[in-house]
């Protein structure tokens, strides 16, 4: 097979590693192995999987940028889309499981709390790009109106960084680890985007075809 | 000349152009399990380091078989709650001692660490006699008490606990403070070689807590040096530890080194790291919330469906007088 075939194969495989690591979760949980608390370090590992799928969405354009690479940007849309799902189950576990379907306890949590409050406006915000994640939504909204609404997932991937650092007790370690992947690719967009808009308006200049 | 098998329909022959690809499609096969198995163990790894806590199983440290303490229990059943006991297993896996650790699990993995014995214990302060004590010393005081309590931590989970011990009260008596002690402090043990964690500057060490007087002697203050009739591993606090049933977790100071009588309100670790999340009271109240989650409910380790948290956790007869004209929410 060509090795054009073959990289259509890459997002299957990755949605095939999910699934994998899913069912991996799920066996724990159903021969007991996920220790005394076995909801809580679901509920954890859940968040932290969607955490590193939306931390990898986002690594695409930086590594284009800084590497070169354009296969990430093929895969982007796999892992904004398995980190949405991911963060739904996360949701769900919580909601049912942890706290029994106490809808009302649920949001006055949401409420009255800024760690849970975080994460839930994450997951809100997620939705609408989930919703228009595919080719004919880009078609039907025009690609500027779709490249201006998924610039939400910024917000999404400082606020998910922000709720995993407010839920930890004492080490933040591994909160800032990924704030700071977080980070260092939005700082790697903004300074390509600032060499993009002075190459372009040099290109100007020199055609003479605007005044600056 | 021999008969020839049929020659297969040529509806049957694989296309020439499919097979000369035959072993690029199993090389893009084993490509694809390659990657799809690649990424599903890099997620699963990622998604349960460290917070996310993977707990290993089986514990590497061999624990003492329940019910083989070397000494007698000489008093039962006088202080017992009628719930389920929670496994040992998950009792002695499922601990928070950030000096060994800050997952639930590691504190069980790193306890061989921890030598219990030679232990011993100052006494300082206003008692008195300031003096060292040794661990067997203060055993053999009071003789051995089970006594079956609720523990409820913090972070809204619960056990029930057969603690084996001496009333806290008994030894303040016995080290005999002076009037000008209105406060018990206790410290743990400094020593990153028995307690690795302790490399790590997460939190001030050593860890220090402190109960006033009259709490300190409450007849449900307990030391515990035991738990399910065998001595307390080191990752629920050996040699010897502090129980306060009524408030949370943390304040139930592990591996005492140091018990002070003091004047003034001694330090407590999480009190002094968190003063907005965690109180030097910590009395278990559903009303008063912890400000990231709420303490109106609680998980007991092993049951699915979640119970409400209890004023001072179940023991309000007992203990509530002890608070009485203070304001519990500002003094949480």
């Amino acid at each position: 097979m060509a090795p054009k075939s073959r990289q259509a194969l890459i997002a299957p495989a990755i949605v095939t590693g999910w699934a994998l690591a899913l069912a991996q979760l799920g066996y724990r949980i159903a021969r007991h192995q996920l220790g005394a608390n076995p909801i809580a370090t679901a509920l954890n590992q859940l968040g932290l999987l969607a955490l590193v799928l939306l931390t990898a969405s986002l690594c695409a354009t930086p590594l284009k940028h800084t590497l070169g690479w354009t296969w990430p940007l093929r895969v982007r849309r796999t892992f904004g889309l398995l980190a949405f799902f991911t963060v739904l189950l996360h949701f769900l576990l919580y909601l049912g499981p942890d706290q029994g379907f106490d809808v009302v306890g649920v949001l006055s949590d949401i409420g009255k709390r800024p760690f849970i409050a975080v994460g839930f406006i994450a997951l809100v915000l997620l939705v609408p790009l989930a919703w228009t994640s595919s080719k004919q939504a880009v078609r039907r909204l025009t690609f500027p109106v779709w490249q201006r609404l998924h610039r939400l997932v910024y917000p999404i991937g400082v606020l998910a960084a922000l709720h995993f650092f407010l839920r930890v007790k004492a080490d933040h370690t591994q909160p800032l680890i990924y704030a700071s992947v977080i980070f260092a690719g939005f700082a790697i967009r903004l300074f390509a985007a600032r060499v993009k808009s002075k190459a372009k308006r040099a290109r100007a200049i020199a055609t003479g075809s605007a005044s600056i | 000349m021999p008969q020839l098998p049929p020659e297969p329909k040529s509806s049957e022959i694989t296309p020439p152009e499919l097979y000369a690809r035959r072993r690029e499609f199993l090389k893009t096969g084993a490509l694809f399990v390659a990657t799809s198995v690649g990424v599903g163990v890099g997620l699963s790894q990622l998604s349960s380091l460290g917070s996310a806590d993977p707990p290993k199983k089986p514990p590497p440290v061999p624990l003492p078989e329940p019910g083989a303490m070397p000494w007698k229990i000489d008093r039962r059943g006088q202080f017992k709650v009628d719930e389920a006991q929670t496994p040992y297993e998950d009792v002695t896996t499922y601990n928070n001692y950030y000096e060994l650790g800050l997952s639930k699990s590691e504190p069980a993995e790193q306890a061989f660490h921890l030598k219990s014995r030679p232990w011993t214990v100052r006494v300082t302060g206003h008692v008195a006699k300031p003096q060292t004590l040794d661990i067997d010393t203060l055993m053999r005081w009071f003789g051995l008490e089970e006594r079956v309590y609720r523990m409820r931590c913090v972070e809204a989970w619960s056990m029930v606990i057969p603690w084996v011990g001496f009333a806290l009260a008994d030894l303040i008596k016995r080290l005999e403070p002076t009037s000008r002690a209105k406060y018990v402090s206790f410290k743990t043990l400094l020593d990153p070689q028995q307690l690795p964690n302790q490399e790590r500057r997460v939190l001030p060490w050593p860890y220090v807590e402190g109960l006033r007087i009259d709490e300190a002697t409450h007849p449900l203050a307990f030391m515990a040096l035991g738990l399910y009739g065998a001595p307390l591993p080191g990752q629920n606090g050996a040699p010897l530890r502090l129980v306060v049933p009524w408030k949370y977790g943390f304040k139930g100071i592990k591996s005492i080194v140091e018990i002070g009588f003091s004047e003034t309100e001694p330090p407590a670790t999480w009190n002094i790291t968190a003063p907005g999340e965690y109180g030097f009271y910590a009395n278990v109240n559903p009303k008063v919330d912890h400000p990231r989650w709420s303490q109106a409910s609680e998980r007991r380790i092993g049951e699915l469906t979640r119970r409400s948290t209890l004023p001072f956790n179940g023991y309000a007869n007992e203990v509530a007088h002890l608070y009485s004209g203070m304001d519990l929410a500002r003094s949480f």
